[in-house]
């Protein structure tokens, strides 16, 4: 029925299979509405862990045995006091008894019964990607098939965890809103992850649709999306495909250049050339990056910490020392968790969405179709002003199940970055949001101390009343709002500023709402309601009589966006 | 003294039999906290168990109250493309719903409100936060208002 997936990787397919000399062909064979399986060392990936944990319990269980051997290997004979010590040990049972070839035989049983259930469930995983949605049918005894309709798709995330990235496969998943409703192919071949992706987006938008609706010959990738990717390069081959021999090679050469190809997977930033323009690339020096990692709320309670063990330590309470020893050690662990998770981060704008990569050893690269951001945060706490950093978090409707940059869920777009940064990041995320003409408004947000009224135009932002200085004494003067371009912008905070960013057609509902101490100082409260996720999207304080205003306005505004919204079928010439 | 938020709107109120529900439910939890307290001041001896007592007995009788002003506050209004809610004297709640927006409906009934023949319906978006519960519909208005709510939603599909 189909050919195993092993295609894009022909160091790992055996000789005698059709392998497919390019991978662009295997990748427009994998999106054509038929039924395909996964890389053939998905099993050997997926029950790597299960492998490891089975010979650590082994391990676990013989280790007084190891021990022993390994000593009597050396000459230390032990043998007097220590040689009944297994009586009831089952290897010496077994022994004992003569069992051996029988115990071999079991061995030997179940390691065929694995393989063969290994195989089975790899036989019976499949997927299949047509004109309208992702299939996934897999389970050998619970069967089970899910499918996710394409203009749903919340976002496409390929990830490389270590282990299999070893081995050239990566993990595609598809995610759409809902509860663990994600699409995952895990494995395929590294660069069949990549143009899978493509591919998928690729129908997602609609465009394919409508290239063929036009001309009835097969669209191929990043062809049709002409309109939307002006300057897009168009380079037919993908990094590592000119390594491919033309001839048959020697065995030995094929080795070298499959460890070569490794190699530069490893080291090149996880981004399509023909994708993604180079310019639009942030990136985060490591030195930043470290900075922003151990400047935080978190070193700081960790030296107060460490500062009362200190003082307790130094009146003759050591056991303290002691006590806290884990502590310090899970901190180290947590600080080099985040740093290697948020090396490497990529952000870059493609004719799909925003794709934003990160990690060093694991890798993970998430694209988020345009439109899938319903609320956006730029964030920036008080210890990192002095340094100009802030952060960028989102929330979207559908998460992958991968962590995100800095181990944090997959809502963090930008883990620290400048100002210039941030706007790079906001110009990529909101494109029709954040122009030149809407620079000041995103600057005021950002930095603006009280509302400076602009040149030439009123304020900027709607200004809280003085009543609003009893409930918010540091922030009062900058909580407010705007509403511009189909967006609702939330200014809180003066120590930890805030700048929210609601786009009206994701917006699902608006609330207004006073209780007794607000009524009496004639304020109320606002907040707007969007997906779960990290980005608080209320305003604590705004003028009673401002309330209304912003209640319908907003009201309104979400109606507009969501019917002049296209963005399911992004690409869907209108 | 101070001004209240108000919306103009065709406000349509829930049923007057709803008051029941909740001087019902009001009074059960109630008495449930006060056996409570009379555990704690009578079994358990501890001395100031009077005072939770009283206090109890004290939030009960206005809770008992406000019962009919609570429920007279919570309204609902059908404009254009969005569903409009209010609730509160004390603590005031306006939302506003756009139809598209629509997930599900959900209608229930509680065993006082069935007795009385009445229904709770709850339009759930996508945002948990959105919480809009129209409590004490009859039931017949509950079913036919979950079907034009649907129908309204069903003509303003939205994305998510």
């Amino acid at each position: 029925m189909s050919v195993p997936l092993g295609g894009a990787d022909p160091g790992s397919a055996a000789p005698g299979t059709r392998v497919p000399v390019t991978d662009a062909p295997a990748v427009a064979r994998m999106a054509d509405g038929e039924w395909h399986r996964l890389h053939p060392l998905t099993p050997l990936l997926r029950g790597g862990i299960g492998l490891v944990a089975v010979l650590g319990i082994v391990l676990a269980n013989l280790r007084e045995r190891l021990v022993d051997m390994f000593l009597s290997v050396f000459g230390v004979d032990e043998s007097q006091q220590g040689g009944n010590d297994y009586a009831g040990d089952p290897i010496d049972q077994i022994y004992q008894h003569g069992l051996v070839g029988w115990a071999l035989l079991a061995l030997a049983v179940l390691l065929v019964l694995a393989i063969a259930l290994f195989y089975l469930a790899w036989r019976m995983h499949s997927f299949r990607i047509g004109d309208d949605a992702v299939e996934v049918r897999s389970g050998v005894i619970n069967r089970r098939h899910r499918k996710a309709r394409l203009d749903r798709i919340q976002g496409v995330n390929v990830s490389r965890p270590l282990f299999p990235r070893i081995f050239g496969t990566a993990k595609l998943e598809v995610s759409v809103a809902g509860q663990d409703a994600n699409v995952e192919l895990a494995y395929l071949g590294s660069q069949l992850a990549d143009g899978l992706r493509r591919d998928i987006l690729l129908r997602a938008s609609g465009a394919a649709a409508a290239a063929s609706g036009q001309s009835l010959q097969p669209a191929a990738p990043g062809q049709s999306l002409q309109p939307a990717a002006p300057g897009q390069s168009q380079q037919p081959a993908a990094p590592g495909q000119s390594l491919q021999p033309a001839g048959p090679a020697s065995a030995q050469n094929r080795a070298s250049e499959l460890i070569t190809r490794r190699l530069n997977e490893f080291v090149r930033p996880e981004l399509d050339p023909d994708a993604a323009p180079p310019h639009s690339v942030v990136s985060i020096p490591p030195a930043r990056l470290i900075g922003s990692i151990v400047i935080s709320e978190f070193t700081v309670f960790l030296l107060i910490a460490v500062g009362l063990v200190v003082a307790g330590a130094s009146t003759g309470r050591y056991w303290l020392l002691v006590a806290v020893l884990p502590g310090v050690i899970g901190s180290a662990s947590f600080y080099l968790r985040r740093f290697t998770r948020s090396i490497n981060y990529s952000i870059a704008g493609t004719p799909d969405g925003v794709r934003v990569g990160f990690g060093m050893l694991s890798t993970s690269n998430e694209t988020l179709p345009p439109g899938r951001i319903h609320a956006l945060e730029v964030m920036q706490p008080l210890l990192w002003r002095p340094f100009g950093w802030w952060q960028i978090r989102i929330d979207t409707a559908g998460k992958s199940k991968q962590k995100g940059a800095a181990g944090q869920p997959n809502t963090t777009m930008l883990p620290v970055g400048n100002a210039d940064d941030v706007a790079r990041v906001l110009a990529l995320a909101l494109s029709a949001f954040a122009t030149e003409q809407n620079r000041l408004l995103i600057q005021a947000g950002m930095t603006a101390r009280a509302d400076a009224p602009a040149p030439g135009a009123g304020p900027l932002f709607s200004a809280a009343p003085r009543s609003a200085a009893v409930l918010r004494p540091f922030s009062w003067r900058r909580t407010g709002y705007r509403i511009a371009d189909g967006i609702v912008l939330l200014r809180t905070g003066a120590v930890w500023r805030r700048l929210v960013i609601v786009p009206l057609a994701r917006l699902q509902s608006v609330e207004v709402r006073q209780g007794p101490l607000r009524r009496s100082l004639h304020l109320a409260q606002a907040r707007l309601h969007t997906v779960y996720g990290p980005v608080a999207t209320s305003l604590p304080v705004i003028a009673d009589s401002d309330a209304f205003p912003f209640f319908t306005a907003v009201a309104d505004g979400a109606i507009d966006a969501a019917e002049s919204d296209r963005s399911h079928r992004w690409n869907t010439p209108a | 003294m101070s001004r209240r938020l108000d919306v103009q709107a065709e406000w349509h109120r829930v049923s007057p039999k709803y008051v029941l529900v909740v001087l019902v439910s009001s009074l059960v939890s109630g008495v449930v906290a006060g056996a409570i307290a009379a555990v704690i001041w009578l079994i358990m001896q501890v001395s100031w168990g009077w005072l939770l007592l009283v206090a109890v007995g004290i939030v009960t009788v206005v809770t008992l109250i406000v019962a009919p002003r609570r429920a007279r506050s919570i309204g609902y209004a059908l404009r254009d493309d969005d569903l409009l809610f209010r609730r509160g004297i004390m603590f005031q709640r306006f939302v506003a719903v756009p139809y598209g927006r629509m997930q599900l409906i959900d209608i229930t009934r509680g065993p006082v409100g069935r007795a009385l023949g009445l229904a709770d319906l709850k339009f759930v978006t996508a945002a948990a936060s959105t919480a809009v519960a129209i409590p004490g519909l009859p039931e017949a208005d509950a079913g036919e208002l979950r079907d034009r709510l649907v129908e309204l939603a069903e003509s303003r599909r939205a994305g998510l």
